[in-house]
């Protein structure tokens, strides 16, 4: 998602020609700047994820529980994943979590935005009102639904129960629980979406637009034709950055179910943290951790390559 | 609806109704009547919460529910923590990226280019591979159960530095170069010219490392477990076992910890959206 803006403008000033020693000194000179500049932030931010990553790598092989001495199993936790129901279940959940919320948050956040997008009257009302939830944390969202969907007190039932539909279980019911945690996660998420998209729909050149139109291409065509290309990158990087999301969702799953009810909520970072701070498997905990750090990463990559192939296939 | 009455209005704007309204009104509705039901039920009294049906407007305004959290939780101490937190985490960010984020910009030095790399690819590295290393790490630096636990993941990051040299990076390079041939040293040419030109670069940091530090549950919530030391959100989440129906005092610690970034949302909302839409030009 990054890679098309890293290239530097390289103008390398043209030193004069001097001698061994004083170049030598003028590029030590240069290393302690650059790195003055560059290396706490760096240091900092490399220290606390590459070193606890390969700590991580290195407690996955073994049987530990923070106290006793650790037992080195060699891969033998990595081979205990496949015949791990709980996992697999967490997994599936993870999964249709996934397919649920990506999909969703993308067409309504494209929707939002360009209802957003409109001349219209009390159109900053509605951008403020969209957009207010993300600024909530996932704590308060988490209690707030809570309440909203409690079965007995909340006004979700209510609302069902003057429209004359029965009441519900919602984050009770174990077959509901995925759907309602998409429905909060989406409520403080399309804001965000809708604001990157409405970027990017003020940098859609008019005359691109016009030219359609002049063209007699119906307004339904041009939404069809003209905007959604152009905003292709964008919806490449919006998908990639909400699956990355979704896969780690961890605090709302947290604060609005614990994984329950009967674990039917239980994705596979909530898994990973009962793992390591209610059961203390700390190697097997993170044996799963690096196991979701894999497919998170190859579907990554697999979503970042097909958009290139069809950018290709496009031009 | 209220949509058809409070368009025709604005008459000197001359808009005629739209159909999105039909679409906008009841989304806005969606999205802003749970937070608004939020502040009605904090002053609600529980007699009110447990009538059928359900009431969204209380009967009479109470304060129990504030007056139980001030007094059955620390929740000013929670408030201050959080305070603390953010505070911390903006200062480190502003210094910390923007120094790094300069230096990846525009100057050139030895292994300037794997330092960036590796900088860049920790993005990838997931945060529930890091909880159970660095909560070891933070036992073994004897600094689990303190608020430093909180704020040194965020003291800079990937992204924070990243955008930071994005922005550089389109800045004009021939300021600097003036400053430099006048005599300026690398520090005092970025500190003199190019501090100044990246006010809306540092606020946009400013904005999510507030939002983010401010919100964060992860670190807190694994790293400390002596209540004087919680944060606003793993304090609120300790609610939800002892106090699960108690919803007015539940309500009243969740606009405590909301209030104060949702005011300032809207009051600086143009900036604030201003903010988001950079990062998303910049990406």
């Amino acid at each position: 998602m990054v890679q098309s803006t890293l290239e530097a403008p390289r103008t390398r000033p043209e030193g004069v020609r001097s001698g061994r020693q004083r170049r030598w000194r003028r590029s030590a000179g240069r290393a302690a700047t650059g790195w003055a500049f560059a290396g706490p932030g760096t240091l900092l931010v490399v220290g606390l994820s590459i070193f606890p990553a390969v700590w991580a790598f290195l407690i996955s092989r073994t049987r530990w529980n923070g106290i006793a001495p650790a037992r080195d199993l060699g891969w033998d936790n990595y081979r205990g994943m496949v015949e791990d129901p709980e996992l697999w279940e967490s997994v599936r959940h993870t999964l249709l979590l996934t397919a649920l919320f990506v999909p969703s948050s993308i067409v309504l956040g494209l929707i939002v935005a360009i209802a957003l997008s409109q001349p219209i009257a009390l159109i900053r009302f509605y951008r403020t009102c969209i957009f207010v939830p993300f600024v909530a944390s996932a704590a308060a969202t988490g209690i707030l639904a809570g309440y909203v969907f409690n079965p007995q007190f909340g006004s979700a039932n209510e609302l069902l129960r003057r429209l004359g539909l029965p009441a519900q279980q919602f984050l009770e019911d174990p077959k509901q629980v995925l759907i309602v945690i998409c429905l909060i996660a989406l409520w403080g998420q399309i804001g965000f979406v809708a604001v990157i998209y409405l970027a990017a729909l003020q940098d859609i050149p008019k005359d691109l637009v016009e030219a359609a139109t002049v063209d007699g291409a119906s307004r339904w065509q041009v939404f069809w034709h003209v905007t959604v290309p152009a905003l292709r990158p964008v919806t490449v990087f919006t998908g990639v950055w909400q699956t990355i999301t979704v896969l780690q969702l961890f605090d709302l799953v947290f604060t609005t179910t614990r994984g329950g009810p009967l674990n039917a909520s239980q994705t596979v970072v909530y898994y990973v943290y009962e793992l390591a701070f209610h059961t203390q498997r700390y190697g097997y905990g993170s044996a799963v951790a690096y196991g979701l750090f894999a497919f998170t990463m190859l579907l990554t990559v697999a979503m970042i390559l097909y958009s290139r192939r069809a950018k290709v296939e496009a031009f | 609806m209220a949509t058809t009455t409070v368009a025709p209005t604005r008459r000197r704007r001359r808009l005629p109704f739209s159909p999105w309204h039909l679409l906008l009104m009841p989304l806005s509705l969606i999205f802003v009547l749970p937070l608004v039901q939020m502040v009605l039920t904090s002053f609600m009294t529980s007699a009110d919460i447990n009538r059928f049906p359900p009431r969204i407007i209380p009967t009479k305004l109470s304060l129990a529910g504030y007056e139980a959290l001030f007094a059955e939780s620390q929740i000013l101490r929670w408030l201050l923590n959080t305070v603390v937190v953010a505070t911390i985490s903006i200062v480190g960010h502003l210094v910390l990226c923007s120094l790094a984020g300069y230096g990846f910009a525009r100057l050139r030095f030895p292994g300037r280019t794997l330092g960036f790399f590796a900088m860049v690819a920790t993005v990838m590295v997931p945060i529930q591979l890091l909880m159970i290393p660095t909560f070891l790490m933070f036992s073994r630096l004897g600094i689990a159960n303190t608020l430093a636990t909180a704020f040194v993941p965020w003291l800079a990051s990937a992204f924070g530095i990243f955008l930071m040299r994005q922005f550089f990076l389109s800045l004009p390079r021939e300021l600097e170069e003036a400053a430099r041939l006048d005599g300026c040293n690398a520090f005092g040419a970025f500190r003199r010219i190019v501090l100044p030109l990246a006010k809306p670069a540092l606020a946009t940091l400013a904005v999510f490392t507030l939002l983010g530090s401010w919100n964060d549950l992860v670190w807190p919530l694994i790293a400390i477990s002596d209540e004087r030391w919680y944060t606003l959100q793993v304090g609120l989440t300790t609610f939800q076992g002892t106090r699960r129906t108690q919803f007015e005092l539940l309500m009243a610690g969740n606009v405590v910890a909301t209030m104060p970034l949702l005011i300032g949302f809207v009051l600086a909302q143009r900036w604030f959206v201003a903010s988001m839409t950079f990062t998303g030009l910049n990406r």
